[in-house]
């Protein structure tokens, strides 16, 4: 559940860098996701008719505050994406840092409790750092919404020890893990940790066929899920034959 | 009589192609300046393909032949794609999506790039050329054909206005491009040269005399307000990555351009209205144009088409 509203799919899409709105579409419908991103901080007021388009998908929208790298435009941008969409949902990225994109943990919590404060539902965009979790619970967040990697570099889950822990530590609490993602096996391991979502943009965006890409990611994101909740198996240091050998004919 | 409204990319292929078939032509120019004014004037096709859907490419396959024929500025030099050492995985992506490139060594090609990138793709069969000269030259051919500019249409219109059509097509938007024009005088690059970078790629077409057109952004936004900082920035400190002499260069012109486009971003041929369309040419308006145009005017004389 987030914020209340439970999803049947548990990958959420960015809708940038595709090869046109028409892509976009085919590739939304063909990853069977509920849940769309969409920036606003560039494109501005003039971006009324790709907004359209985007809407015309069904899905929900949780718009993002991508390429604000302050507290004060972060604010502007949620709230103009208020108005715009007509919703509470905001993903807030405030980024730290122009060549990694690293999120801002400090302006992020500032931004976070001002924006709960105001009535949104804050998917922030954060790191795997515990405490900088605790404080954005704290200041109103019931989502969290990890890095994988830094933003567009497909690298995958980077500390996944970190995640790992992170996961353990907000039981209970959704977890998302944004950014990074570059292989549906990769999805895949962030869902079998037990993760409640993925969001991914540029591996769906610019893979050469986006559309086969965008269902990939979501039959990964579904088994990951599955495979969770039907208990995995813990590794093994031993070899251990799943047939039993007692009883089998010797062959001299 | 056919009256073509719109005098951009579009209209002016229109009107030369059913002019050379021998069909009457009248323009109706727009009072707007058209997308294509601010284009890079690329005739690149394969590298298109990296995005575009095939359709695009063989639009534009035979682009620089039919130019060619019209326009003695066409420059039969290739493309050079390259990417700065930790982008590799860019030019990787690149040459899995596009066809028609062997990798080359850059500095064989363009001396100037000796020693600042190891490898390029090469794309033989592309070439460039200076839009507005282009632009320039068709009007040229049409007046010396005897097709007159008019302010008020008589006969079919065929509808070639860019955005303007936008109370007839309500599914164009608008997909804002800023570009700038430098004299870079210690510069010598004789052919396009795309640098890719996961976040700000660009090109750079060499326009002759140290001359460089450096493109362009691609924002969904219908805004034509003056290039941004941030776009500037970044075109800037890219091309400074192809060459940092280009730090030096004198910015002559930055300029503003709204690229009419379609929800598939494929140029077409559209009857609404009861008139004939030619639009949605997104950033493919001199690749697209002439073979919509061809093939505008060949449905044309077989009488395949009666918007009337």
């Amino acid at each position: 559940m987030f914020y209340g509203v439970p999803l049947t799919s548990r990958l959420m899409l960015g809708t940038a860098q595709y090869p046109s709105p028409a892509v976009l579409a085919d590739a939304i419908a063909a990853s069977g996701t509920e849940v769309i991103t969409v920036s606003l901080r560039r494109e501005g007021v003039g971006g009324t008719a790709f907004r359209d388009l985007i809407r015309a998908s069904g899905c929900r929208i949780l718009p993002n505050t991508a390429g604000c790298h302050t507290v004060k435009e972060a604010i502007t941008t949620a709230h103009m994406a208020r108005e715009v969409f007509d919703t509470k949902w905001i993903k807030l990225e405030v980024i730290g840092h122009a060549d990694t994109l690293q999120p801002d943990p400090f302006a992020l919590v500032e931004a976070a409790r001002i924006l709960c404060a105001d009535g949104f539902e804050v998917f922030p965009y954060t790191t795997e750092d515990l405490i900088v979790g605790e404080k954005l619970l704290e200041a109103g967040c019931a989502v969290l919404m990890p890095w994988g990697a830094p933003i567009g570099s497909g690298q995958g889950l980077r500390n996944i020890e970190g995640l790992r822990t992170m996961r353990a530590h907000f039981d209970g609490v959704p977890l998302v893990v944004d950014a990074g993602i570059g292989a549906p096996s990769q999805a895949m391991q962030a869902m079998e940790m037990g993760f409640d979502a993925v969001l991914l943009n540029t591996a769906v965006a610019k893979a050469v066929d986006p559309i086969g890409m965008a269902r990939a990611f979501g039959q990964a994101v579904q088994a990951g899920h599955l495979a969770m909740r039907a208990g995995l198996m813990p590794p093994r240091d031993m070899a251990s034959a799943s047939t039993p050998i007692f009883g089998m004919a010797e062959l001299v | 009589m056919y009256s073509v409204l719109g005098a951009g990319v579009a209209g002016l292929c229109v009107a030369t192609a059913l002019s050379e078939r021998g069909l009457p032509v009248e323009l109706v120019a727009g009072p707007d300046i058209p997308a294509s004014h601010w284009a890079g004037g690329m005739l690149a096709p394969m590298c298109e393909g990296e995005s575009a859907p095939p359709e695009v490419v063989h639009m534009g396959k035979h682009a620089a032949d039919w130019w060619s024929a019209r326009f003695d500025g066409v420059h039969w030099r290739g493309t050079l794609v390259v990417a700065s050492p930790r982008d590799q995985a860019e030019l990787l992506r690149f040459a899995r999506a596009t066809r028609g490139h062997h990798t080359v060594d850059p500095a064989q090609y363009e001396a100037d790039l000796k020693g600042r990138f190891s490898r390029a793709l090469y794309f033989p069969e592309e070439a460039h050329m200076d839009p507005r000269a282009a632009m320039a030259c068709l009007r040229q051919r049409l007046a010396d054909r005897g097709v007159a500019t008019v302010k008020t249409p008589k006969g079919q219109i065929i509808d070639c206005r860019g955005l303007a059509a936008r109370d007839q097509l309500p599914d164009l938007r608008a997909v804002r491009g800023e570009m700038l024009v430098v004299h870079a005088a210690d510069v010598h690059l004789t052919r396009t040269v795309r640098l890719l970078h996961p976040r700000f790629p660009c090109y750079v077409v060499p326009r002759g005399h140290g001359i460089y057109m450096i493109g362009a952004t691609m924002v969904e936004s219908d805004d034509d307000g003056p290039i941004t900082a941030r776009a500037l920035m970044e075109m800037l400190s890219a091309v400074y990555t192809i060459h940092p002499a280009f730090a030096e260069a004198q910015l002559l012109e930055t300029g503003t351009g709204l690229r009419p486009s379609f929800p598939d971003n494929i140029p077409c041929i559209r009857e609404a209205g009861g008139r004939i369309h030619v639009n949605g040419m997104y950033r493919h308006g001199y690749l697209a144009a002439p073979y919509l145009a061809e093939e505008l005017a060949d449905r044309l004389t077989k009488g395949l088409m009666n918007a009337s």
